[in-house]
């Protein structure tokens, strides 16, 4: 047994609204760039709907993922070492950009510089690819919120899969539709195949927490694993020519925050957490037979409050804090101690991390629009089974087809809202509702207060990184056992500015000693020359730190107090005391033409 | 001049392709990418791309099998002159005509796809050139030789010796210099791909992932490695978006 941590994620859909909140922050912290303006790694998509980019899921065309060959072995689905060698000049299966969307903008310059005319001046879009007049046809969400999907709707792979096994057609009339929302991030799988189709061995998992990256260094562009990852969550900078992907906002994780995805969520249905898992039997789970997966993965996950997998975790040098957090950690609890949440699409055997918890809200909507009671127990369960089609669409992405397992998390769901409605008034806990789902009254409490509450500090438990790795990152753990340390230092074999710089601590250190021990300004010749800035209180004026005056200063520019009073160019406003109109306005003339 | 160009020049073409190679793997390895365009345009590429690249697969093993082993040694296991000059003819043709037919029609959608031409900077345009003008004065050794009579000439003899004398310090000026005059263009221009190769796009070919084929599929790697060196370093290495390259094009 291996005990590796991995940072994961669970997302409640129930409480998606569908802002894009989590997109649009994504984008702005992550691929706001020239090279990545189609590149979505947080978007949000309407089920039923095609997804971005449109029809990810269908694996018969785009060959992500892993397949079982007639040995029972595991393999690339878009082919071996091999043939993915072979295939490098032209990679043979390849999203283009009219899989995802042409990126455009606006040339609202046209709004305020049209000239004078009968007609209002309109800001046409433009590719942001060609610089040319574009139509606007698709988009990362063109299909949101059902628009479309009368016409559209059977285009999605699980639509297509329900409707081949059930032989009936999905309605997409509105009175019988149902839909909700699907954001997606980077699984950070356990047995990711876009790694395993890098051909340069760019993309690593991090031991520590198990984030995916890519080596933007050892990338060469070959763009395997965009046919590789079966989520299409790799994606091609054609800038810079290098595939880029989420970072699962690793600088911020490595300090305890949540990503940014997290963090601005506002419905607040994500939760960040750590899950021990063993890392000898990725490959093995990987490889069950299709109704097992889930359950496979399940069993990886090591319960954190066994001694055992403590102390092979500690074995394996994860920190007790991470331990701790694994205790804590709400995914685990959501994913296999509650069992409500489930990976996405665990048929393609990479063995996702981020989980959902699967939508209540196409059986209570149904319920409530037809008048019935949608918190009562009886009706809730009762819907479950005979609402066939949403329960086999959300089997299609959740369970490889398996209802049973969604109609179990659902059951769970449905309990803990009859649960609570008992409690919320003054009826009491009903131990009957939770021992039908095969819980008791305390977890089912429990689990109410981690999905409805949620308090901020319950859906992030997220360790930091750790502080003894950390002293290579900066001069940190240095601080003052520096080998000439706070002694006086002479000058190097060489004299002044030779051998290593000195460290700004300890250069501080001294500042404020002769500071606080002196009686006057710092003695120039005492910092050796140097001026330090964090320690200049502005009493005296170190030589070098200002450029010197051509000319005596004039009576206006000197006092700073008046210098807002006298309008207009004084002779001496071109001169190095900056004067205050003229300055500006030079900067605003100069700025456009420098960044060019 | 003979001892300038064969026995100077391939020296100095060696030293830029090795310390350029060696310069640009420590400090750029993040420009080091085959920039790949197929995001833009496929259908085309799908065609041209395999084509071309393994034209050159087999135009590279053509020149070593040519310049590298020597005739005394075909000789030896009994491969008569005609017999292989018939094969490097026509084996060394066919690849030839591919490689060529590839790049030119990669060069077209290069120019008619309007994204694809945005994306092409002065760089590879230069290299560009110098690539087709290669393998078209290479073709055109093969092909002179074919049609302009008799089994053309035996650069077995001249150009091949004259190569491996490279390799032990002694070049042998006069072989190359017997040579005519279309193997001395191909051989010069040849020198200049060379040359330029290391700060080209071309550098892709240099980290061919043959490793790929032996490396584990799961890669661990731990968060405190430190960066290696020629990484990027504070580098951004991103622009602001908008379409720039294209405001630079026309000012």
């Amino acid at each position: 047994m291996k005990v590796m941590a991995q940072v994961g994620m669970v997302m409640n859909l129930d409480k998606c609204i569908g802002c894009h909140t989590c997109s649009v922050t994504c984008k702005q912290a992550w691929t706001n760039r020239a090279g990545v303006e189609y590149v979505w790694f947080n978007n949000v998509e309407t089920r039923p709907g095609q997804g971005y980019p449109r029809r990810y899921e269908d694996q018969a065309r785009w060959r992500g993922g892993w397949e079982l060959n007639r040995r029972g072995r595991l393999r690339l689905r878009g082919g071996g070492r091999l043939k993915k060698l072979l295939g490098l000049f032209a990679s043979p299966v390849q999203p283009e950009l009219k899989d995802y969307y042409e990126p455009w903008t606006y040339d609202y310059q046209n709004l305020v510089q049209a000239p004078l005319g009968d007609d209002f001046p309109v800001a046409r879009p433009k590719s942001l690819i060609t610089g040319k007049d574009t139509r606007i046809e698709w988009s990362a969400n063109w299909d949101d919120n059902l628009g479309g999907t009368a016409q559209l709707g059977h285009l999605d792979p699980v639509v297509e899969q329900v409707r081949r096994e059930s032989e009936d057609r999905i309605k997409f009339e509105f009175e019988q539709t149902f839909m909700f929302y699907l954001p997606r991030i980077c699984e950070h799988c356990l047995n990711p195949s876009c790694m395993a189709s890098c051909p340069s061995g760019a993309i690593y998992k991090r031991t520590e927490d198990g984030i995916v990256l890519v080596d933007q260094d050892r990338c060469r562009g070959w763009r395997q694993c965009v046919t590789g990852c079966p989520y299409k969550k790799i994606y091609f900078n054609h800038k810079t020519g290098k595939a880029e992907k989420c970072t699962f906002c690793y600088p911020r994780v490595e300090i305890g925050l949540p990503t940014v995805c997290s963090e601005t969520c506002v419905g607040r249905l994500r939760y960040i957490g750590i899950f021990l898992y063993d890392a000898d039997r990725v490959t093995q789970a990987a490889s069950a037979a299709e109704k097992d997966l889930y359950q496979a993965q399940l069993d990886l996950m090591l319960d954190p409050e066994d001694p055992a997998v403590a102390a092979a975790a500690r074995a394996g040098g994860i920190p007790e804090d991470w331990l701790e957090a694994a205790r804590r950690s709400p995914v685990y609890r959501l994913a296999k101690v509650y069992q409500v949440a489930l990976p996405l699409h665990p048929e393609y055997r990479t063995m996702p991390m981020v989980w959902y918890v699967p939508p209540l809200s196409p059986v209570v909507d149904l319920l409530s629009g037809q008048g019935h009671d949608a918190e009562e127990a009886g009706n809730l369960f009762g819907a479950i089974e005979a609402l066939r089609i949403p329960v086999e669409y959300l089997a299609g992405l959740f369970t490889a087809g398996d209802t049973q397992i969604v109609t179990g998390v659902l059951r769970r769901l449905a309990a803990m809202r009859s649960f609570m409605r008992g409690i919320t008034l003054g009826q009491g806990a009903d131990e009957a509702i939770a021992a039908a789902v095969g819980m008791d009254a305390a977890a089912m409490y429990e689990m109410y207060r981690l999905m409805a509450i949620a308090k901020y500090q319950e859906r992030y438990v997220i360790p930091k990184a750790h502080v003894e790795q950390a002293h290579n990152l900066e001069e940190m753990g240095c601080s003052l056992d520096y080998d000439q340390g706070p002694g006086m230092y002479p000058s190097e074999a060489f004299g002044e500015a030779s051998g290593k710089p000195v460290p700004v601590a300890v250069e501080n250190f001294h500042a404020l000693k002769q500071r606080q021990t002196g009686s006057g300004e710092v003695q120039p010749g005492e910092l050796h020359g140097r001026v330090n800035l964090l320690n200049w209180d502005g009493r005296g004026t170190p030589p070098g730190m200002f450029p010197e005056r051509r000319d005596t200063p004039h009576p206006a520019t000197a006092s700073p107090a008046d210098g807002a009073g006298t309008a207009g160019p004084s002779p001496d406003a071109a001169g190095p005391s900056d004067h205050a109109t003229g300055a500006s306005g030079n900067d605003e003339d100069n700025r456009p033409r420098e960044q060019r | 001049m003979g001892f300038l160009l064969w026995g100077v020049l391939p020296y100095v073409m060696v030293a830029i392709l090795v310390g350029g190679s060696i310069w640009r793997y420590r400090y750029d390895q993040f420009g080091w990418t085959t920039r790949s365009s197929q995001l833009y345009e496929s259908r085309l590429l799908r065609i041209a791309s395999p084509v071309f690249h393994f034209g050159l697969l087999a135009v590279i093993a053509g020149h070593f099998f040519g310049l590298v082993i020597p005739k005394s040694w075909t000789e030896a296991v009994g491969m008569s002159q005609e017999f292989y000059h018939f094969n490097a003819l026509f084996v060394g043709g066919v690849a030839g005509v591919c490689t060529l037919g590839g790049i030119i029609l990669l060069i077209y959608r290069r120019r008619r796809t309007g994204p694809v031409f945005m994306a092409t900077t002065r760089n590879d345009k230069t290299m560009y050139v110098v690539l087709v003008a290669a393998i078209a004065f290479g073709l055109w050794t093969t092909l002179a030789s074919v049609f302009l009579g008799g089994h053309g000439h035996n650069y077995r003899e001249t150009v091949a010796p004259w190569f491996r004398s490279l390799f032990i310090f002694r070049p042998d000026v006069a072989a190359m210099a017997a040579a005519p005059f279309a193997f001395h263009l191909h051989t010069l221009v040849g020198m200049l791909l060379f040359a330029i190769w290391p700060f080209t796009r071309l550098v892709h070919a240099f980290t061919a992932p043959l490793h790929y084929l032996f490396r584990p599929y799961i890669v661990y790697r731990s968060r405190d490695r430190q960066p290696v060196p020629g990484s990027r370093g504070r580098h951004p290495g991103w622009q602001p978006i908008g379409t720039k390259d294209r405001e630079r094009r026309q000012p």
